[in-house]
């Protein structure tokens, strides 16, 4: 196991780390034999990059405009721009999902699909916001006079119900799988921990009323179908904790 | 050009609960022991500690925890008639990857088939008449009571929590009076049920069925198994399918047999490898070894006595089929056997909406939970019905993850103002009941391979033709009335029925209860491989993993897919190492 370690460290710096999944311990083929390999202090951290930016000004507008509809401000508090949403989409968009590195990619790309067989896009996720966003501003300009972020609120949710029911052509992307993958963004981005940049002051948990990774139940079990109210806490802890 | 390696005694395909189970035992008997598994290196503290695991985003909705869909994947199409494409990402199941496999993210509820799902197809004849046109549902080819000790090692491996509801023949209260006879009580005591499983347990007592907890992988105390494996008890943290478990509660094969497998000098464990075929010698009835591949693109040669595929049920099938073992099943001649009986699950549920009572659902474990199991397999009368088979019903509080549970009643919106205020309310004051039904088999559901799509090593990939059947919709339709009726009675204000009709849609997460493709059975004519796992074809090659079922039956399969791996342990240990060659006779 010695000549292991003494090798991997050789590997490591000698090698361009361009994003923190590469410092997992397992990303290389190895032999293990006679211990655990395990080494202190070395964790496998989440790939969260919340600074990082994909959107161009005029897209940011766009959907900034779109989950500020889809999980609006309102009576019952904070909605999807006070929970930074927008920033966790575009920082998402930047990295391996954007890319869509983890999704099979290969051709050939179907005209026609069945409804049961999921994403079919040829563009990866990024590319899709991208392709899609230029078309929707294009439609609206045309049909409504300006772009989507411009529309009034009422507008804006028409055309949202229109792309969601299928029922909006736009050129060259799939309206519906825009839609769908901006709602589950969306949703991602209100509720996720606060290390992708979302969910920010924890507004999304608190609204539901989600304790976060608190990781241990055990003394709330016995509630009886009384509340259980716990403030949330994310994986870096909260706020509170952190002296100014 | 493939480097070839120093023997070995047995090398083993993938790294899960198979694998780990055959190493364990097969390393006990002195042979040495190769597994070779294409995924990572993978431990508690590293990479699920609790400051890790409960991240919802990353190991779930970014499939960290899953086989990376832009090497290999499958492609779907719910008939012959259509063009399969791509599933481009994970949706209605979840293979896993990596080190563990997916004992890692399982949720842990651990189940025996009923006695007379070893033998579906001769005791549904015999009290019901002949199948129906296309139903290929066929015995095991074992039995029960021959698995019944292996089921119970298992248990005690895992420290499974339960309550016996037939020891020895004699029924107990407040266990499942419909499972086979049990030799031992389960190792542990049941785990902590809360507000939702009470309100279900009175719902069904009052319908007159028999509620009991459900078997869990979950520790509900302290633990040590018989390999002197600890395991810490739960704390309920709602964060264990498609997440690993920080806190060693959840049996894996890193919290069960690694620790103890590890250190054996008989044993290597070979990871980012990928097998790309089994290596036959010229007459094709003897497996010589595996080619595999490094990360880096080297390919060597692993020359083994005896090879033991315990990849996922998909890729054991596909490996069989790129490495040219037995025939590909063709549904338009009904030739050939790799590939047949692909079988699922079909799941239906009713959420129980309560106006002033908190589930607090947040407070979970993967197999915290209430069940009835009076209308699974053929624990009630089927005459008249039109259907075989059937699933349990039960009230689990698994989590309340809130990107994946979004508990809204009948009309809600999915955005907008309304949703936001459905969210609001109900997320705390949900439960949902589930009916977890069977899946038959049938001649037009199977797997081969795709024509057109390729992996990264540019084999084709596996291709699934699917559909719910006639016999599922018609018992899922039966199961899903039986399950309203208990959750009408849970005090909810009201309820929302989840139906499961056709077609089946590959994108919804389901369950990760994939079955067929290398089928278990009694002869070569409607196997692939005889009743100890072995290939009929090339005898020293074996098969692990539900693909061997021969149709899915009501319940989670990962205890009838362990029980089976120690069934084939022990005859590769008690007669097959005496005397390599068949252990059944064609």
């Amino acid at each position: 196991m010695a000549g292991w370690k003494l090798s991997r460290r050789g590997f490591l710096t000698s090698t361009l780390i361009t994003t923190t999944a590469l410092l997992v311990p397992g990303a290389f083929a190895r032999t293990i034999s006679g211990e655990v390999p395990w080494l202190p202090g070395r964790a496998n951290l989440p790939p969260a990059y919340p600074d990082l930016r994909f959107f161009t000004t005029a897209e940011r507008s766009c959907i900034d405009a779109i989950i500020a509809r889809l999980i609006p401000t309102d009576e019952t508090g904070a909605g999807a721009r006070e929970a930074g949403v927008t920033d966790f989409i575009d920082s998402q968009l930047a990295g391996f999902y954007g890319k869509g590195e983890r999704w099979y990619m290969q051709g050939p790309f179907a005209d026609e699909k069945l409804d049961t067989q999921g994403y079919q896009s040829e563009q990866p996720p990024a590319q899709l916001y991208r392709d899609a966003i230029e078309a929707l501003d294009a439609h609206c300009e045309q049909t409504l006079g300006s772009v989507f972020a411009r529309l009034e609120e009422n507008q804006q949710d028409e055309i949202l119900k229109r792309l969601e029911e299928g029922d909006l052509e736009l050129d060259g992307v799939s309206a519906k799988a825009f839609f769908d993958l901006v709602l589950e963004n969306t949703i991602e981005g209100f509720f996720s921990d606060p290390i992708y940049g979302g969910n920010r002051d924890m507004v999304g948990w608190k609204l539901v009323g989600f304790p976060g990774a608190r990781y241990d139940y055990r003394d709330y079990l016995d509630h009886n179908g009384e509340p259980v109210i716990l403030e949330p806490v994310g994986l870096k802890g909260r706020p509170a904790w952190t002296p100014a | 050009m493939a480097r070839k390696l120093p023997h070995v005694d047995v090398v083993l395909v993938g790294f899960g609960w198979t694998a780990a189970i055959l190493a364990q035992e097969l390393t006990d008997e002195g042979l040495t022991v190769l597994a070779i598994e294409r995924g990572a290196w993978r431990d508690t503290p590293t990479d699920f500690p609790p400051t890790v695991a409960p991240d919802e985003l990353r190991w779930y909705w970014r499939k960290e925890m899953f086989q990376n869909n832009a090497r290999d994947t499958i492609t779907f199409r719910n008939n012959r008639s259509q063009t399969a494409l791509p599933m481009r990402r994970w949706g209605s199941f979840l293979p896993g990857e990596g080190v563990g496999g997916a004992s890692v993210h399982w949720n842990g509820q651990t189940w025996r088939f009923l006695p007379s799902d070893f033998i579906a197809a001769s005791h549904n004849r015999e009290r019901y008449g002949e199948l129906p046109e296309g139903m290929t549902v066929q015995d095991f080819g074992v039995t029960y009571a021959e698995l019944e000790p292996h089921f119970d090692r298992f248990e005690k491996l895992c420290g499974i929590g339960g309550k016996a509801g037939n020891l020895n023949g004699q029924i107990q209260d407040g266990g499942n009076p419909f499972e086979g006879p049990r030799s031992s009580e389960y190792p542990n005591p049941p785990m902590h049920m809360t507000f939702a499983q009470h309100q279900f347990a009175k719902a069904t007592a009052e319908l007159g069925l028999k509620p009991f907890p459900g078997p869990s992988a979950n520790m509900s105390r302290p633990y040590t198994n018989p390999l002197g494996c600890q395991l810490g008890p739960c704390s309920y943290c709602g964060f264990c399918e498609k997440y690993g478990c920080g806190n060693y509660s959840k049996a894996s094969v890193q919290t069960t047999i690694l620790p103890v497998l590890i250190q054996k000098p008989n044993f290597t464990l070979k990871t980012h490898n990928e097998v790309l075929h089994v290596n036959l010698d010229k007459s094709r009835t003897r497996a010589t070894g595996v080619r595999h591949v490094d990360v880096q693109g080297n390919e060597y040669d692993q020359p083994a006595d005896l090879v033991i595929l315990c990849a996922y049920q998909t890729n054991n099938t596909r490996l069989m089929m790129l490495s040219g073992i037995g025939e590909i099943y063709n549904p338009a001649t009904g030739q050939g056997l790799v590939g047949k009986n692909y079988c699922y699950q079909i799941m239906s549920s009713a959420d129980v909406f309560f106006e002033d009572k908190y589930t607090n659902e947040f407070a979970g474990a993967g197999a915290l939970g209430m069940v009835v199991d009076e209308y699974n397999g053929d624990n009630f009368d089927h005459s008249g019905l039109g259907f075989i088979g059937g699933g349990y019903i039960a009230n689990w509080t698994t989590n309340a993850r809130p990107i994946e549970s979004q508990p809204v009643p009948e009309g809600t919106p999915s955005w907008g103002s309304a949703w936001k205020k459905a969210m609001a309310e109900n997320f705390l004051k949900a439960t949902s009941v589930g009916a977890h039904g069977a899946s038959m088999a049938y001649a037009n559901n199977y797997l081969d391979l795709d024509p057109t799509y390729k992996d990264a090593y540019g084999r084709p990939l596996m291709r699934m033709t699917y559909d719910f059947t006639p016999n599922d919709v018609a018992m899922s339709a039966f199961l899903t009335e039986r399950m309203k009726e208990i959750a009408e009675r849970m005090g909810g204000r009201e309820i929302k029925l989840n139906l499961r009709d056709g077609p089946y849609d590959s994108m919804p997460y389901q369950t990760t209860h994939n079955t067929g493709g290398t089928i278990m059975g009694t002869n070569p004519s409607n196997s692939v491989v005889n009743r100890y796992l072995q290939s009929w074809d090339v005898p020293n090659l074996f098969v692990m993993g539900a693909g061997v079922f021969p149709q899915n039956a009501g319940y989670n399969p990962t205890g009838t897919v362990a029980a089976l791996t120690y069934w084939a342990a022990a005859a590769i240990r008690s007669q097959y190492l005496r005397s390599p060659g068949p252990l059944v006779q064609a």
